[in-house]
């Protein structure tokens, strides 16, 4: 190793001031990980509650406004503090300097400055908590104005996050734009960078639009302002359409990058190209661009124009295709490929079965007719979670088994962790597969009580929590508890950029700024030969 | 280390970003550059025009509001709008387009390095966002003596809302363009290094730009 590479970016300095300070990306995106860590334990803990309520109809352990505080708090801890910020802001701060061959992000100052934000809004937000809201994540007018929760506090952090999400945002497009090395030409980038920058452009884009949301909530709340209170000649409808034109983008702030974390693994665990690599690019930016139109199939049943209804349908018909185009990609990618099933492969396979369920229950939702019969009810909640958590969750699970030796310099008990996947994957499925027929059958969501012919389905959803808790609690056990000795830089024969330096990577990541020659993802060519 | 040194060194490194000891010491081998000088000076100004964007959206809420009210109650916009100061309006508008102007001239000043001009047109648009905000002080308060206030009507509140956000951009405004002028007066900048008033006068056109929006569809439409 060179000089400037001495020490690797773990030892490069301990203490908390060596962290806490720090301008290198990778500590930045460790950094992220540990808090969104904390947040994903915190706002699970919530739902499990949430779930142990419904064993019985009426209550169980909590009171009903201790119900709607809890799922509150987590339904917005974890879109607010873990899955908005969550893989783009800790892998892709970790990945995307490696990955184009630059030593860090274009703005290493801003990068600090931005975890910094982030925490500063989680800050809020957790004071917030000393009134906890009771109003869903989604904070609808008027109950938002009219409740004595802690909603200005808590608004008021997510529009600290929102700074942070912004910052984040502009700092990746402009280091994809600027810093690719020599002979990274687009066409050569990797589809995680591809999903990022997808994912920054949402960011963006749409992140300002909740600010002003949520400002404006709190100017109601604080002056009166009316323009979400009919009284005043206002309309709460309004606020959903703000509110919805960033959130529903925001659902693909939180999905690409994990799609683009697939994109890496099946290549590497196929040992094949990946099948349609511009096809999987521009896709990721049709879904960014196509996310922006579709907001308002969160709204069929609020008394929008029918005709309003029939484009937003249409629009969200149209979302499908590039997600499909994906997810043929992906599997024609694996066709005729040496597949090797390690646990980042497992975790991948499952995000292709999972979120394809979630995708196409989504197309039930997008239908105006059955949207009428579904709006509201348990097939949302098992909808967006299979999207959620079979996607995004599933994929950052991936991540963290994929790039752990990249990240620790270190190997982890394979065996063990697929128990764990296997735990995850079976407790996923009997926790929300059940929801869908609880929904079908007519089982509002968000409710304290429920009919008791429901009582079977609730139990075996909440059973499966007790599951995928215990797989949760193995799967941080076995990661943990890395193998004794030094991971190899490049464990897996990946051809890509970011595994060919040491594990983990010196401090400047490369000894010098490589020449890019040869295609992304060139299996079954040099590689193979060498190896 | 302590709440208060870290609270001291997090205060300081956002006051001094630049002297900013990063805890990897080989980070700062080339000291304020952590990249080439062309590619941050790109960089910074693609940068600010995407923040750039992110502030026109956040306006873009309030203006799509407007447009749905105004839709709304034509009458209710017609009347507010009457009722606001019109010359007061033209005066400000007057002076941010001014202020535009001077901040530009600035921007020129430096890449040849005349410091000494750089230093006039700064504090000129400094002023001329004081006197901006010294007039809306006026507005604000006249209006209130009136007993208007935000949620008088719906009109009233899109005139505070979109104002009071504008006002607290000209805020941060001049908080950027003094630092940038004590910076100046540091002899931290000059033809070579002058990204930083570069996109700081990015941000000011774009204050100015707003008003330059916000004052015909307030103060125009009655």
């Amino acid at each position: 190793m060179s000089e400037v590479n001495e020490k690797n970016y773990l030892e490069n300095g301990e203490g908390f001031a060596s962290w806490f300070f720090t301008v290198d990306h990778k500590r930045i995106g460790v950094m992220y990980l540990w808090a969104i860590a904390v947040f994903f334990i915190i706002a699970a803990i919530a739902s499990f509650l949430v779930r142990f309520e419904h064993l019985t109809p009426g209550q169980t352990i909590v009171s009903a406004d201790t119900y709607n505080v809890l799922f509150t708090l987590h339904g917005s801890m974890m879109v607010f503090l873990f899955i908005v910020p969550g893989v783009a802001a800790s892998f892709g701060n970790f990945l995307i300097p490696l990955m184009i061959g630059a030593k860090d992000v274009i703005f290493p100052k801003l990068n600090l400055y931005s975890f910094w934000i982030y925490l500063a809004g989680a800050a809020i937000f957790m004071i917030a908590l000393a009134g906890p809201a009771d109003t869903g994540w989604t904070f609808y007018t008027p109950y938002s104005i009219e409740t004595g929760a802690n909603v200005i506090l808590i608004t008021l952090g997510i529009f600290v996050l929102g700074f942070s999400s912004i910052l984040t945002g502009i700092n990746f497009i402009v280091t994809m734009h600027k810093l690719r090395a020599p002979g990274m030409t687009w066409d050569r980038l990797p589809l995680f960078c591809w999903a990022a920058y997808a994912t920054s452009l949402l960011q963006v884009l749409a992140t300002p639009v909740v600010g002003i949301t949520l400002l404006l909530l709190i100017g109601e709340r604080y002056f009166g302002l009316g323009f979400f209170d009919p009284a005043r000649g206002g309309d709460p409808v309004m606020f959903q359409h703000f509110f919805w034109f960033y959130s529903h983008p925001a659902v693909y702030i939180m999905i690409l990058p994990a799609m683009g974390i697939i994109s890496e693994i099946m290549p590497v665990f196929s040992r094949k190209p990946i099948f349609g690599y511009k096809a999987i690019a521009y896709a990721s930016l049709a879904i960014a661009l196509i996310s922006f139109l579709v907001w308002g199939h969160h709204m069929f049943v609020s008394g929008q124009s029918k005709l309003v209804n029939i484009i937003f349908s249409v629009i969200t018909y149209a979302v499908a295709v590039p997600t499909a185009i994906k997810v043929f990609n992906w599997l024609w990618t694996m066709h005729k490929g040496s597949i090797e099933l390690s646990t980042a492969m497992l975790y991948s396979l499952a995000f292709i079965f999972l979120f394809t369920i979630g995708g196409l229950t989504g197309l039930f939702l997008g239908a105006l007719a059955a949207d009428v019969h579904l709006h509201d009810t348990y097939f949302v909640v098992a909808h967006m979670h299979y999207v959620m958590i079979g996607g995004t969750v599933f994929g950052f699970f991936a991540a963290l088994h994929f790039w752990y030796p990249k990240m620790w310099g270190r190997m982890f008990d394979e065996f063990k962790a697929k128990i764990a996947f296997v735990l995850i994957f079976i407790g996923f499925n009997v926790v929300f597969f059940p929801q869908f027929i609880m929904g079908t059958l007519g089982m509002p969501r968000r409710y304290f009580n429920y009919a008791p012919e429901f009582q079977s389905l609730h139990q075996i959803s909440t059973y499966g929590t007790w599951i995928i808790g215990a797989g949760f609690i193995l799967m941080l056990w076995v990661l943990m508890r890395p193998l004794p000795g030094k991971a190899p830089g490049n464990p897996y024969r990946s051809v890509s950029l970011e595994w060919s330096m040491d594990s983990p990577p010196g401090t400047f990541n490369f000894d010098e700024i490589p020449t890019i020659t040869e295609p992304v993802y060139n299996y079954g060519t040099k590689v193979e030969e060498e190896s | 280390m302590g709440f208060f040194d870290v609270t001291s060194k997090i205060i300081k490194s956002i006051a001094y970003p630049s002297e900013m000891v990063p805890s990897i010491d080989d980070h700062a081998d080339d000291g304020e550059h952590h990249f080439d000088p062309v590619t941050e000076h790109e960089s910074a100004k693609l940068g600010m025009w995407l923040f750039l964007a992110t502030e026109l959206l956040l306006f873009g809420g309030l203006f799509a509001a407007y447009a749905i009210y105004r839709a709304k109650y034509p009458e209710m916009f017609m009347d507010g709008s009457k009722s606001l100061d019109v010359v007061l309006g033209t005066v400000n508008t007057v002076i941010l387009i001014f202020s535009s102007l001077t901040v530009a001239v600035a921007v020129k000043a430096i890449q040849e390095n005349r410091i000494k001009l750089v230093k006039l047109m700064l504090w000129i648009t400094i002023i001329c966002a004081a006197i901006f905000a010294v007039n809306k002080y006026f507005e604000y308060t006249y209006k209130f003596s009136k007993g208007i206030f935000p949620g008088t009507d719906i009109f009233y509140s899109i005139y505070f809302a979109s104002t009071g956000v504008h006002m607290l951009h000209v805020f941060i405004g001049m908080i950027v363009l003094g630092i940038l002028l004590r910076k100046v007066y540091k002899g931290k900048y000059s033809k070579e290094n002058f990204t930083a008033i570069e996109i700081g006068g990015l941000y000011w056109h774009l204050v100015d730009l707003i008003w330059i929006y916000l004052f015909p569809l307030l103060y125009l439409v009655g």
